[in-house]
């Protein structure tokens, strides 16, 4: 009998073109290549410097996301980029794609958007791959049962020119999440709450598998914040074993398998789940039913706790430094800390559950005076179908701004960003020193927690901010 | 790559822990579609004041630290995004050598491919160079040693393939492609099974 194996064991097995030895690292057979602007310029001059072909643009998949402007284009179809660099590094893609022959979703496409979640939306990620990306989030397809991370421009190079890529195999890290999320707490709350247990550092060198009732629970998109902050633990991957809300999220989504060949694949897929008995090289337990609305107080995703909690007193002239930063006392809790900026998007939280649910709290409420808030979706197919639902006209009316998708200020390279020493509620995924505009301080929450401090002009949580107007109705 | 054999060079120390790729180049330089130039831009949020000017309370920018090729870091560093700008940018710097408790993943990855070497050390050997400062060190990738100036040695473990490849300055895109026929065998596997 075959040993138990867990469910990265499979895909790692599976994708073994060369096993790993002592003196070797393994090839791994890479499914799936993501592409954008920023870490693939030099990847593309690097193969044709060596007079290569990119071998697989079938498995290849660019768009635009990271320098794009979220404003839309102009009467003349001018966009307003920040620099004329940022337009050379969208061009020099534009140009790259039609010289290899990788399909790009341009300008004019209707699936354009944020890497992560388009390669999703479009059924191109699909379980048991391997996917890869220039770009730390790709943790985020992990969601899907896929085995999926982030790697550095000369292994985008890799990639192009051979499909593969050495590596080692990481530890495997088993996250059981146990119990239910109590109402009015999500997925961006339970990450956090994770994070700040196993600490920034505490996933490095491992690949999570977060499994248990809480998780199973959870909708694809939520799964998708879950595995997307992976990353923010230091893990090199995030997994949540695929099953029927996965099979059901993917079904008819143009790159998805049909007919006799979608039955075959979740057939296959549905064994993609660790067995019993399978060894993990670490585990932790959560209980789910304790999380409550989770924020970050500092500069690295770690620095999280529970909104109504005090924060704790800094251990190290690192975190008594963040606090300084951040502006926040030990002791205290961070809630009602006026705000400046709300920023709503990101590949951790733009998809149309988390517009909803931030519209949610917006419908009939205005934006406190004062405040900025920028809604940014994540893809052309979440602006389409938010603005299907009316969630667009929620926003504006709310006083909200209703952008073009992108990574806008989650990364804070494409003019949309904070002013030194505002403070931003943002769903986005680091709240490193200066991540969003130089001196700018962030929190990290939930959309329902950055809508809800939007409408008070404080850090609030939402479920206060709903109930204050049911009182009042 | 250029072979990689020994470093030596005084250190410079960034004592604080988690030290980010954004800290180390901040998302706006990276519009650039360049390997080089990214050095005068490294750390550019600490190491400039408002007006463009040093900021003295840098620690690389105190004359001591000026022209160390070898960075004693806090733990954890390099966390946060797979910009490979971060290596670049500290290459083109002047760094040769980064030394830390725990460096994060896709940077260590990132920074061994340019040549940068990414060294983990133990705790307390990390609390003793975190305490000292602008000392010599002479570490030798071979052997997997750092000597110290007053003779003594921490020993620091590297993946036996990065090694090899640092020493003999291996081109890993080349060792791919090597693999081409087993490529290929697995391709045809996988559409016969599918």
């Amino acid at each position: 009998m075959n040993a138990p194996r867990t469910l990265f064991d499979k895909l790692w097995d599976a994708h073994q073109v060369v096993p790993e030895s002592d003196t070797a690292p393994a090839v791994l057979y890479i499914d799936l290549h993501l592409v954008h602007e920023v870490t693939s310029p030099q990847a593309f001059s690097e193969l044709r410097a060596r007079g290569l072909k990119l071998r697989r643009p079938d498995r290849t998949l660019a768009t635009l996301d990271h320098s794009t402007p979220t404003l839309p284009a102009d009467a003349d179809g001018h966009r307003p980029y920040t620099t004329p660099e940022a337009e050379a590094q969208v061009e020099k893609l534009q140009a790259n794609c039609r010289e290899f022959g990788v399909k790009l979703h341009d300008w004019d496409s209707d699936a354009r958007g944020i890497v992560h979640v388009i390669g999703p939306e479009l059924g191109a990620t699909q379980p048991g791959m391997t996917i890869v990306c220039g770009d730390s989030h790709t943790s985020t397809h992990g969601a899907f049962g896929a085995l999926a991370f982030g790697i550095g421009t000369t292994e985008v190079g890799h990639v192009m020119a051979t499909q593969c890529l050495l590596q080692r195999k990481p530890k495997s890290f088993a996250i059981h999440v146990d119990g239910e999320l109590p109402k009015g707490v999500g997925a961006k709350d339970l990450v956090l709450h994770i994070i700040a247990t196993i600490g920034v550092g505490g996933g490095t060198g491992h690949v999570l598998e977060f499994r248990g009732p809480a998780i199973e629970a959870l909708s694809m998109e939520a799964r998708m914040t879950m595995c997307n902050m992976s990353i923010e633990a230091g893990a090199r991957a995030g997994l949540i074993a695929p099953d029927d809300t996965t099979f059901a999220w993917l079904e008819g989504r143009p790159s998805a398998p049909r007919g006799p060949d979608w039955d075959r694949a979740v057939a296959h897929w549905t064994t993609l789940r660790s067995d019993a008995g399978a060894h993990y090289d670490r585990e932790v337990r959560i209980d789910a039913t304790l999380v409550r609305p989770t924020v970050t107080y500092g500069t690295h995703p770690g620095m999280a706790g529970a909104l109504d909690a005090p924060v704790p007193e800094a251990t190290n002239d690192q975190e008594h430094r963040a606090l300084e930063y951040m502006r926040v006392t030990a002791g205290k809790s961070i809630a009602g800390m006026p705000v400046d900026v709300v920023f709503i998007g990101s590949c951790t939280n733009s998809r149309l559950p988390d517009l909803r649910a931030a519209a949610e709290i917006l419908r009939g409420r205005q934006v406190a005076e004062g405040v900025r808030m920028l809604v940014v979706p994540g893809s052309e197919a979440v602006r389409r179908e938010a603005e299907a639902e009316g969630l667009h006209e929620v926003f504006t009316a709310a006083g909200a701004e209703w952008r073009v998708p992108g990574c806008s200020m989650c990364i804070a390279m494409n003019g949309d960003l904070a002013q030194p020493g505002q403070l931003v509620v943002s769903t986005s995924n680091r709240n490193f020193e200066g991540r969003q505009g130089k001196g700018a301080r962030t929190v990290l929450a939930s959309p329902e927690t950055a809508a809800a401090s939007a409408v008070a002009g404080r850090l609030s949580d939402a479920r206060s901010v709903l109930k204050t107007s049911e009182a009042a109705a | 790559m250029k072979p990689l054999k020994r470093i030596r060079s005084r250190t410079a120390v960034l004592p604080h822990a988690n030290i980010d790729t954004d800290r180390i180049i901040p998302a706006r330089f990276l519009t650039t579609t360049e390997r080089v130039g990214l050095g005068r831009h490294a750390f550019e949020d600490w190491r400039y004041l408002a007006d463009g000017s040093d900021n003295p309370a840098f620690e690389l920018n105190r004359p001591e630290a000026r022209g160390c090729g070898i960075l004693v870091a806090g733990h954890n560093f390099g966390c946060g995004s797979s910009r490979e700008h971060a290596p670049w940018a500290l290459l083109d710097y002047g760094i040769q050598a980064v030394l830390s408790s725990e460096i994060a993943d896709i940077f260590r990855s990132n920074a061994l491919k340019n040549g940068l070497l990414a060294v983990v050390v133990s705790e307390s050997e990390h609390r003793y160079l975190l305490d000292h400062p602008g000392i010599e060190l002479c570490i030798d990738v071979s052997t997997g040693c750092i000597e110290l100036p007053d003779g003594g040695r921490f020993g620091f473990e590297m993946d036996a393939f990065a090694r090899h490849c640092l020493l003999e300055g291996v081109d890993q895109m080349g060792y791919l492609l090597q693999h081409d026929d087993a490529i290929q065998r697995h391709e045809q596997r996988v559409e016969r099974a599918a």
